[in-house]
């Protein structure tokens, strides 16, 4: 068995950021990843995906956008190589090919199961991932057969596709950029749109995501939030990372896009749309001008404000079995993957129990959910200072256990 | 000059709402509630509903009375009018729900309300009820709510009551999406 002070499984953005951090804290430490550096932006994204965020955000510790296009969007694949660049760079101790198999907690420390041999360690930090899994609602087992039926995992473009109609459900980030994609290849589509988050590309001739960062909105802390649950829960941002192109709702539709309610059953081959869309579509719209008079309220003056969105008069149902949709895309969201946890700090719903990526086990910490500690923890641009404060959290706990082995002897 | 802070207050009592909301980690089965109602045909299309039990918090409970309501259809239907037809009853459900919703989050979000007034009103179509046109569903094509909101607040403010009040009724969530009902004979 082998031992060390902390492991970190998995080597994306936000395990490279704990390394880079308990590496300037000399803390000894391995980054268990199950296949190479970054291996979900590799494997796991469509084509066309780039970053939502701008390049100039795509900050680490110890890493700042030195390129020639500060106000470009990486691509997964130059998202990957950043990353591999990122490790290089530290010499960060990663053991690629190595799929955690379990995690238990034995004697006041963990023993990690690996298919590479065990290890054992008194800290570990889950960096496995927010995104691993995408998640599909139960009734995708109703969709009559003949429908090909994607998650945007799956999707890589639009030549993929067979001909004729796609329902894509889900109006986040990833529903409304296939969307879009695939309704310029030619094939009609259809999308089916619950609670939203609408954002504007750009607002008073800067990056959304400028204002954000520079207004403090994405500082937010997850102490600072009225409803936790609800911040940790809201929707991906209506965003494409393409310079200047929104691609919120009347942007789809005067495109040529059929907006729908959410998806909320199917009967007989029938899908059934809930009739709350236009509500959504309100609360989403609300919410924009909240934010934008957040932003000005910060800023001074006014800026522009969006024309509300129109729904027109979308039909409830739409028969599965006529042959108009002939591919079904689910973006409905991705969940983590921690069938190997075996440490008791899951909820009723599996999902991990922490206060700001502190779990109740001493030791265990949590890195790369959204809304982790800040607004921001969902992007790139999080890691870096939750890593640091989890790692101070984590150096803590070191302390504490060295000087309880102190007294002991 | 001081400004003196007059308390905001709706009747609606936000702290027990979310107290039960705080419970529910703990115990989430306390959230598990069974609504009930009974009724008897009178007569032709007279039927009375009673109202009296229902089932939460982890047990048995019961309204402070028996409330009784008589559903009919009006005289141009030939019948009676012995109450307001089954279809009205939705809308009222509809109403009472949305507004007691924006009660309450007007309550939470510290705005007095001084009035609040809706009206509601369905569109249907016959056809689909007399058999006359498969094509025709038997129930709303479309209901409509208008509220007439006088409170403490901006237009804003108060168009987003009204939008979360309907994201969190139950009625609204009952209309608007499919619901799987089980109807047996013993």
């Amino acid at each position: 068995m082998a031992s060390t002070t902390t492991i970190v499984i998995g080597a994306g953005h936000c395990g490279l950021a704990m390394s880079a951090c308990l590496t300037s804290r000399s803390i000894d430490h391995v980054v268990l990843e199950r296949a190479e550096v970054a291996n979900s932006w590799r494997t796991q994204r469509w084509d066309s995906l780039r970053l939502l965020t701008p390049n100039w955000m795509t900050r680490l510790p110890g890493y700042a956008y030195r390129g020639a296009d500060p106000d470009g969007y990486l691509s997964a694949r130059d998202v990957s190589a950043m990353l591999t660049d990122y490790a290089r760079a530290f010499a960060a101790p990663v053991r690629t090919g190595t799929t955690v198999t379990s995690v238990r907690a034995v004697g006041g420390g963990y023993v990690v199961q690996t298919d590479q041999g065990v290890w054992r360690a008194p800290t570990v930090v889950l960096a496995s991932g927010a995104a691993t899994l995408p998640t599909t609602p139960g009734l995708a087992q109703l969709v009559p057969p003949g429908i090909t039926s994607l998650t945007p995992a799956d999707y890589r473009n639009p030549d993929g596709l067979p001909q004729g109609g796609v329902l894509v459900v889900g109006a986040s980030a990833s529903g409304v950029q296939l969307a879009e994609e695939i309704y310029r290849s030619g094939r009609p589509v259809t999308l089916a749109v619950g609670e939203h988050v609408r954002m504007p590309r750009t607002y008073r001739g800067r990056d959304i995501m400028w204002w954000l960062d520079a207004a403090g909105v994405l500082d937010q802390r997850h102490t600072e939030v009225d409803d936790l649950v609800r911040a940790r829960n809201v929707p991906s941002m209506q965003l494409i990372g393409s310079p200047g192109r929104t691609v919120d709702l009347n942007a789809l539709t005067s495109a040529g896009v059929r907006l729908v309610g959410r998806l909320a059953g199917i009967q007989d081959g029938t899908a059934q749309f809930s009739g709350s869309l236009p509500n959504v579509c309100v609360l989403a719209d609300l919410k924009l001008g909240r934010l934008l008079d957040t932003i000005d309220a910060w800023a001074g003056g006014t800026g522009e404000r969006f024309a509300p969105t129109a729904v027109g008069k979308p039909p409830l149902g739409l028969n599965l079995r006529s042959g108009e949709i002939s591919t079904i895309i689910w973006a409905t969201g991705y969940r983590p993957d921690l069938s190997w946890l075996q440490v008791p700090v899951l909820d009723r719903k599996g999902r991990i129990i922490h206060d700001g990526g502190v779990t109740a086990c001493p030791g265990l910490y949590l890195i790369g959910m959204p809304f982790l500690r800040r607004r921001k923890s969902s992007f790139i641009d999080g890691a870096a200072s939750d890593a640091a404060e989890l790692t101070a959290y984590l150096a803590g706990h070191l302390d504490t256990l060295a000087s309880l082995e102190r007294n002991a002897s | 000059m001081t400004a003196t802070e007059i308390p905001v207050d709706n009747g609606v009592n936000v702290e027990a709402l979310l107290g039960v909301r705080a419970m529910l980690p703990g115990t989430p089965d306390i959230a598990k509630f069974q609504w009930r109602s009974t009724v008897s045909w009178v007569n032709g299309t007279h039927s009375r509903s009673d109202v009296e039990t229902f089932y939460g918090f982890g047990e048995e409970q019961q309204h402070h009375t028996t409330f009784s309501y008589d559903a009919d259809h009006p005289l141009q239907f030939a019948a009676k009018d012995n109450g307001v037809t089954p279809v009205e009853y939705v809308l009222v459900g509809l109403g009472s729900c949305l507004t007691a919703g924006i009660a309450a989050v007007a309550q939470q979000r510290s705005i007095q309300l001084r009035s609040v007034k809706a009206t509601l009103a369905a569109e249907m179509d016959l056809h689909g009820i007399l058999g006359a046109d498969p094509d025709i569903r038997n129930g709303f094509s479309g209901v409509s709510v208008a509220y007439q909101i006088d409170a403490d607040a901006s237009a804003e403010e108060i168009a987003a009551l009204v939008a979360q009040s309907q994201k969190r009724s139950a009625v609204f969530d009952i209309i608007t999406n499919p619901t799987s009902v089980t109807v047996t004979v013993g």
